[in-house]
């Protein structure tokens, strides 16, 4: 409420015309014990943006994915979603931490699609995906599974609704967790590794369904190690490394012509 | 060549260590069953007694108080399970306490201190609100309720923490991103998920519990053993009425483990689901 939003600069200001980013992150950090995991990280998600973050293994950028809905907390720093801050009510030149109920309203906005898929394996897939709008937003069961099967015929499963994950494949239990996330209306979706765990034939039918959702205007964070998707579907491209982000812009300048030396090296030994 | 693989006979080879096996066992089996039929058992009166009203009393109470016991058992349980796994270092410790000491004790201890807690507290209350005379809430039914529904308490939450503990990392994340809160969360999709690992034990816990219900005897608890025991006292047919008892045991453990397949099959859905068509 007293909480304004500071003012920012980003590398591409085309995309903030529109009004206030949906997330900013200022000087974030994250440390486990001694190790410091995300060592300031500053950035502007504008709404309707698709960011593609890339990186060696350990560079922070899941970390970073699970500090936005608060599946860790950060150690320094700020973060806003939707001009709320994270985690924190201020009140004057003091921030207070949220209880239970609050985090949880935050994260409802925010949905989130895991390497492991994440499925709960003791529902099949329409009880997975009007889980969260029943017992979340009390919608009416009726209207949840009417949009539920609305969302599964968009990710191309609306002969699966009765499957349970352990008969689905992989792909197709990627898809219903992204219809699982798309079934809370979030403002916001973070993917982490989404084609990481797939068999590689079966990962260009989860990439369609994130293309076809990048299309509607969805604003999405995706980490991935699809350099193509990033290329194809991805607004801007951040390159990470050792907690921090290198280099940020365009994804066919930082994807084919990079102006960070460890960028280039990343990008050459991903494609051999 | 040919006559390498046609027309030849496979002779089975011969088990000799399983036929002389088969036949101890036969023997030593026909030996029990020869030795209980010319022993001084009275058969008919283990008929006659099976059904007698005293006995059905007693396996009414026995079956009340197990199932009794268990669901408080297993209501501590959860909440000490919780506790124990609780940020707060005063829950979780106080949970490893009451574990440490209702394990420690034996049941049929717990049962005597509870049946004589008017020697400690003569009223029980809070003062100035209401008060009762401990002998009197104290019953054989009450002590017996308590010393075993809280001494199973504490096996019963280290079989749900270990279930709890089962339950992927990625189901807790995944279920907290569509904004669940914790409550939510447990009854929505970790408890479901835990009971696939809780149940098996639970089961073997209720058929133990059922026996040990037996203990109560001791505080005048009126189950089936008591009743057997105050049958056989008045006419002195011990073993006939042990039998009796030992019946009924076999015959409420047989329809508790038919139950519990049941329930297995219930929370294994989506683990062992059946094929799609």
């Amino acid at each position: 409420m007293t909480d304004t939003l500071p003012q920012v600069r980003t590398t591409d200001p085309d995309h903030l015309a529109a009004g206030a980013p949906l997330v900013l992150a200022q000087k974030v950090e994250k440390h486990f014990g001694p190790l410091k995991v995300l060592k300031g990280i500053d950035i502007a998600v504008p709404k309707g943006e698709v960011l593609c973050i890339i990186g060696p293994s350990g560079s922070g950028k899941s970390t970073f994915l699970r500090c936005i809905n608060q599946l860790e907390r950060i150690d320094g720093g700020a973060l806003w979603v939707s001009g709320e801050r994270v985690g924190y009510h201020r009140d004057g030149n003091k921030l207070y931490e949220l209880d239970d109920a609050a985090i949880a309203r935050q994260r409802r906005s925010i949905g989130m699609v895991f390497q492991r898929f994440n499925l709960f394996p003791h529902l099949t897939a329409l009880q997975n995906i009007i889980e969260g709008p029943v017992q979340v937003l009390r919608e009416p069961a009726v209207d949840a599974t009417k949009r539920a099967l609305a969302l599964l015929e968009r990710v191309g499963l609306a002969d699966k609704r009765d499957a349970y994950p352990s008969q689905l494949s992989g792909g197709q239990q990627q898809r219903v967790a992204i219809a699982r996330s798309l079934a809370m209306r979030p403002e916001l979706l973070l993917f982490d590794e989404p084609t990481s765990a797939l068999d590689p034939e079966l990962v260009s039918e989860v990439l369609k369904v994130m293309r076809d959702l990048a299309e509607t205007g969805m604003t999405m964070i995706c980490v991935t190690h699809e350099l193509g998707f990033a290329r194809d579907v991805g607004h801007r491209v951040a390159f990470m490394d050792q907690g921090q982000i290198v280099e940020l812009g365009d994804p066919r300048t930082v994807l084919t012509d990079p102006r960070e030396a460890r960028t280039r090296a990343f990008i050459n030994a991903v494609r051999h | 060549m040919t006559a390498e693989t046609e027309n030849l006979i496979i002779v089975p080879r011969r088990h000799f260590g399983r036929i002389i096996g088969a036949a101890v066992v036969c023997i030593a089996l026909a030996a029990i069953v020869r030795a209980f039929a010319v022993g001084q058992i009275e058969w008919d009166y283990v008929a006659e007694f099976l059904t007698v009203p005293a006995i059905l009393t007693g396996l009414v109470n026995t079956i009340v108080m197990a199932i009794l016991a268990m669901v408080l058992g297993i209501t501590l349980g959860v909440v000490f399970a919780v506790m124990r796994l609780s940020a707060n270092p005063v829950l979780s410790n106080t949970a490893i306490g009451y574990i440490w000491f209702f394990r420690a004790v034996p049941a049929l201890l717990q049962l005597l201190l509870w049946f004589n807690l008017a020697l400690v507290f003569p009223t029980l209350g809070i003062p100035g609100l209401f008060s009762f005379k401990t002998v009197e809430v104290m019953t054989p039914f009450v002590a017996a309720l308590l010393g075993l529904g809280i001494q199973q308490g504490a096996f019963t939450a280290e079989v749900v923490r270990a279930g709890l503990l089962s339950v992927d990392n990625g189901q807790y994340e995944a279920a907290q991103t569509l904004g669940m809160t914790r409550l939510q969360l447990l009854r929505r999709i970790i408890m479901p998920q835990a009971m696939r690992v809780i149940v098996p034990p639970i089961g073997n816990e209720f058929i133990g519990m059922v026996k040990l219900t037996s203990l109560a005897s001791v505080i005048q608890f009126a189950e089936i053993l008591h009743s057997a025991q105050n049958i056989y006292y008045a006419n002195s047919r011990v073993i006939e009425l042990l039998i009796v008892a030992a019946i009924w045991y076999l015959v409420v453990v047989t329809v508790l483990s038919l139950i519990q397949g049941r329930i297995e099959a219930y929370y294994a859905r989506g683990v062992a689901a059946p094929a799609q068509r």
